[in-house]
C-alpha cells in the first residue's frame, strides 16, 4: 500500500448507517476537496469503488492469464508424456488425439485460473492467515459503514472535515491516532 | 434504514431485519453453547462414522475382497456410491455459481450450506475412489508422475484419469470458493467474538479481513471469476463421471445422452440433498426469516424441472435402445425393465420420475413436510438410478455362463455407512463452528429484498410464494 505513515497520524473516522447515504456523500465529499483514505464496510457496495475513484479490480485479468498458463501446461504434458516421452498404442488411437486433450486441458485451465487468482487477490490485498488487521471502528464488519480520512494528507483542519461529512450523513465522527506500520 | 423494496417481488428475507439483526441472528448458534439437540446429533454421526470405519478399515486391510463383487459384475455399490456422493456434491456449486450468474438472489441463504455440503460430498465421493482402488496407498499413482518402472505415465486416453482431474479440480475450486465466501464473515465473528480462543482461532481464519472498499472491489471481481469457472466446471465435473461409463462399450453404458443426463440428475439429487439439510437446519436455528417457503419452493422448481429432464432421458434412452437394432442394447434395457432388478428399476422410476412431479401443485411444493419426505425420496431414488445403470448392465453380460447377481456384503453397508457418518459429521462441525448463511450476501441484499414491517404491510399478509402480484407499479430491482 502506498500509506507512508510517520511515527503516528491522526485520522478522522466517519461512521454512517445507511449505504445509499454513504454512496451518494462519498461524491459530495471528494468534491468538497476531502481526500478519503478508504471506506470499510460490512458487505460490498456496487458503485463505491467509483464514487471512491479506484481503478477497475484486475483479477479478471489475472484469472485469464493463470488459464492461458494452466491450459498450456496441461496440454504440453499431454502431448509430451503421451506422443514422445512413452508413446503409445492405447485402442488404436493415435498417439496424441486432440478430443483426448479437451476434459484435462479444461480442468487445468479452470485450476490454475481459480487458485492463480485466488493468490493474487489475497496478495494484493495483503490477506493471509493470523492477520491482525486494524480497524478503525470495529463496526464496519456488523452494521455500520465506516470512512476514514488521514489528516496528514488533507489541506482542511480537522472541523472542517468534520462539518462537511457531517452534512453529508456521518451519525459520528471521532479522531483515531495510527501507529506507523498498522496500516501496513 | 431507508428501504426501497419491490412492490412485485415478494421478499427474501421476512421479519424487518436490520443490519445487525442479520449479524445477530446468524452468529448466534456460532457463538453459543452447543443445544444438547446439537449434541446428540453430533453423537450420532460420530457413532455412524466409527461403525462404518470398521468397514473402511476391512477394505484397507484386506482389500475389495471384502465386497460382494464377482467377476461379472465387477464394479457395484463403490461407483454407486461414488457416482451417488458427486452428483449431491452438485448443488452448492451450482447454486453459488449459476445463480449468481443469473443474478438470482434468492441463493445467497443458501449458497454458503450448500457450498459446504457439496465439499463434504465431494470428499465423500472421494473416499470411494480411494478404497476402490484396493491398494489405496499407491493411489499417487492416478497422477501424472512417472513411475519407478521407467518413464511410464498414466494414459491421458482414459476417462478414469480425466475423473482425478475433474474431480480433484472441483474439489479445489469449491473449497476456495466457499472459503473466500466465508472470509469476511469470518471478520465479523472474530470482532464480536468474546473468550480468548474464539478470537484467536476467528482472528487467524479470517485473514485479517477489515472490509475496506479497495478489497471488496478485488473481492467481488474475484466471486465473479470463480463463478464464471465454477459454471462450466460443474458441468464438465458429471459430464466427465458419465464419460466413465459412456466412453465404455458395455450395452447400457454407450450412450451419448449420458453427459446431460447425468448433470440434470446430479443437481436433481444435489438440491434433494440442500433440501433436506436446510430444511432441518433453519428448525433448529430458527432462520425462518432467511430461509423462507419462497427458497423452498423455488428449489422445488428446479428439481421439478430436473426430475423431468431426467425422466426423459430414461425414456429416450429405451426408445434408442429399440431404434439401434442392436439386440444387446434391446436385451440391457428390457433386463432393465423387467429382469431380476426389476424392483430396483421401478424404485428408480417411481422416485425420480413420478415423485418430483408432485411438486407442480402448489400447496405440496410450499409445504415444509412433503418437501422434506420428497427430497429424501428423490435421494433414494437417485441411489437406484445409479445402481440400476452400473449392475444391471453388467451383470448379465454376453456370455450367458457368466450371468450373476450381485449382493452387497457386510463391509459394502459398512463403508457406505462410514460416508454417512463423515458427511453428517462435517455438516454439524460446520453448522455450529461457521456462519450457515452467508451474512454479507444477505445484508447486500437487504435493501432491495427484505420485508419491511411497517411500510409494506401487504408483503405480508402476501402468499408466501415467488409469484407476481397484480399491481405492477413499480419494480426497483
Amino acid at each position: 500500500m502506498e500509506h507512508h505513515i510517520h511515527s503516528e497520524s491522526a485520522f478522522l473516522v466517519g461512521i454512517f448507517d445507511d449505504e445509499d447515504v454513504l454512496m451518494s456523500g462519498v461524491k459530495k465529499i471528494r468534491n468538497s476537496g476531502v481526500k478519503i483514505h478508504e471506506v470499510y464496510t460490512p458487505f460490498p457496495i456496487h458503485g463505491l469503488d467509483d464514487a471512491l475513484g479506484y481503478s477497475r479490480s484486475f483479477m479478471s485479468k489475472a484469472a485469464f492469464l493463470f488459464g492461458v498458463t494452466g491450459f498450456t501446461c496441461l496440454v504440453t504434458l499431454m502431448v509430451w508424456t503421451m506422443g514422445f516421452d512413452w508413446p503409445m498404442i492405447v485402442g488404436g488411437k493415435d498417439y496424441v488425439s486432440i478430443p483426448v486433450l479437451v476434459p484435462v486441458g479444461f480442468e487445468g485451465t479452470v485450476l490454475f485460473s481459480a487458485l492463480g487468482m485466488v493468490a493474487t487477490f489475497l496478495t494484493v490485498s495483503n490477506l493471509y492467515p493470523g492477520k491482525k488487521p486494524f480497524l478503525f471502528d470495529s463496526r464496519c464488519t456488523d452494521d455500520k459503514f465506516v470512512m476514514a480520512i488521514d489528516l496528514t494528507k488533507n489541506k482542511l483542519t480537522p472541523e472542517e472535515i468534520t462539518s462537511i461529512i457531517k452534512n453529508y450523513g456521518a451519525i459520528e465522527v471521532s479522531t483515531k491516532l495510527v501507529q506507523a506500520g498498522d496500516l501496513d | 434504514m431507508s428501504h426501497v423494496t419491490s412492490s412485485v417481488r415478494p421478499p427474501l428475507v421476512t421479519g424487518g431485519k436490520t443490519y445487525g439483526d442479520v449479524t445477530e441472528d446468524i452468529c448466534r448458534q456460532v457463538e453459543g453453547k452447543p443445544t444438547t439437540l446439537w449434541n446428540i446429533a453430533f453423537l450420532i454421526s460420530l457413532i455412524v462414522l466409527g461403525i462404518g470405519g470398521y468397514g473402511l478399515y476391512r477394505v484397507f486391510w484386506f482389500g475389495i475382497g471384502e465386497w460382494g463383487l464377482n467377476k461379472t459384475v465387477g464394479w457395484a455399490w463403490d461407483i454407486t456410491n461414488f457416482v451417488w456422493w458427486v452428483g449431491i456434491g452438485h448443488a452448492g456449486t451450482l447454486i453459488s455459481a449459476i445463480l449468481l450468474l443469473f443474478r438470482q438472489k434468492w441463493r445467497t441463504s443458501i449458497n454458503r450450506a450448500a457450498e459446504a455440503m457439496t465439499i463434504f460430498a465431494v470428499l465423500c465421493a472421494g473416499s470411494y475412489i480411494l478404497m476402490h482402488m484396493g491398494r489405496t496407498w499407491l493411489a499417487y499413482w492416478a497422477l501424472p508422475l512417472p513411475n519407478t518402472f521407467g518413464p511410464l505415465w498414466v494414459n491421458f486416453n482414459s476417462p478414469l484419469v480425466w475423473d482425478v482431474f475433474a474431480i480433484s479440480t472441483y474439489l479445489t475450486v469449491s473449497l476456495v470458493f466457499w472459503y473466500i465466501g466465508l472470509i469476511p464473515d469470518l471478520g465479523t465473528i472474530r470482532d464480536r467474538a468474546k473468550n480468548k480462543v474464539s478470537k484467536v482461532v476467528y482472528g487467524i481464519l479470517s485473514f485479517g479481513w477489515d472490509g475496506a472498499a479497495k478489497t471488496w472491489q478485488h473481492y467481488e471481481n474475484v466471486s465473479l471469476v470463480l463463478a464464471g469457472l465454477s459454471t462450466p466446471l460443474v458441468l464438465s465435473v458429471h459430464t466427465i463421471v458419465s464419460f466413465d461409463f459412456a466412453t465404455s462399450v458395455i450395452p447400457g453404458w454407450h450412450t451419448t445422452i449420458f453427459p446431460p443426463y447425468f448433470v440434470a440428475g446430479a443437481i436433481f439429487s444435489g438440491f434433494a440433498m440442500v433440501l433436506t439439510l436446510m430444511l432441518i437446519t433453519r428448525e433448529v436455528f430458527g432462520l425462518k426469516d432467511y430461509i423462507t417457503i419462497g427458497h423452498i419452493e423455488s428449489m422445488n422448481k428446479i428439481i421439478m424441472l430436473t426430475g423431468s429432464i431426467v425422466g426423459v432421458a430414461y425414456i429416450t434412452e429405451f426408445v434408442i435402445a429399440w431404434y439401434s437394432g442392436v439386440q444387446y442394447e434391446r436385451y440391457a434395457f428390457i433386463n432393465r425393465m423387467m429382469g431380476p432388478y426389476w424392483w430396483a428399476y421401478w424404485s428408480m422410476m417411481s422416485c425420480n420420475v413420478i415423485s418430483p412431479q408432485l411438486f407442480w401443485i402448489k400447496k405440496i411444493r410450499t409445504s415444509v413436510v412433503a418437501t422434506f419426505i420428497l427430497s429424501i425420496v428423490v435421494n433414494i431414488g437417485m441411489w437406484f438410478e445409479r445402481f440400476v445403470i452400473i449392475v444391471t448392465s453388467l451383470h448379465r453380460d454376453y456370455l450367458p455362463s457368466s450371468w450373476a447377481m450381485f449382493a452387497p456384503t457386510k463391509v459394502d453397508v459398512l463403508d457406505y455407512l462410514y460416508t454417512f457418518g463423515f458427511f453428517f459429521t462435517c455438516f454439524f462441525l460446520f453448522a455450529k463452528f461457521l456462519p450457515v448463511i452467508n451474512i454479507a450476501e444477505v445484508k447486500a441484499i437487504l435493501k432491495s429484498s427484505s420485508e419491511h414491517v411497517e411500510e409494506h404491510k401487504t408483503v405480508t399478509s402476501a402468499q408466501p410464494g415467488f409469484q407476481a402480484r397484480p399491481a405492477f407499479n413499480k419494480d426497483v430491482e
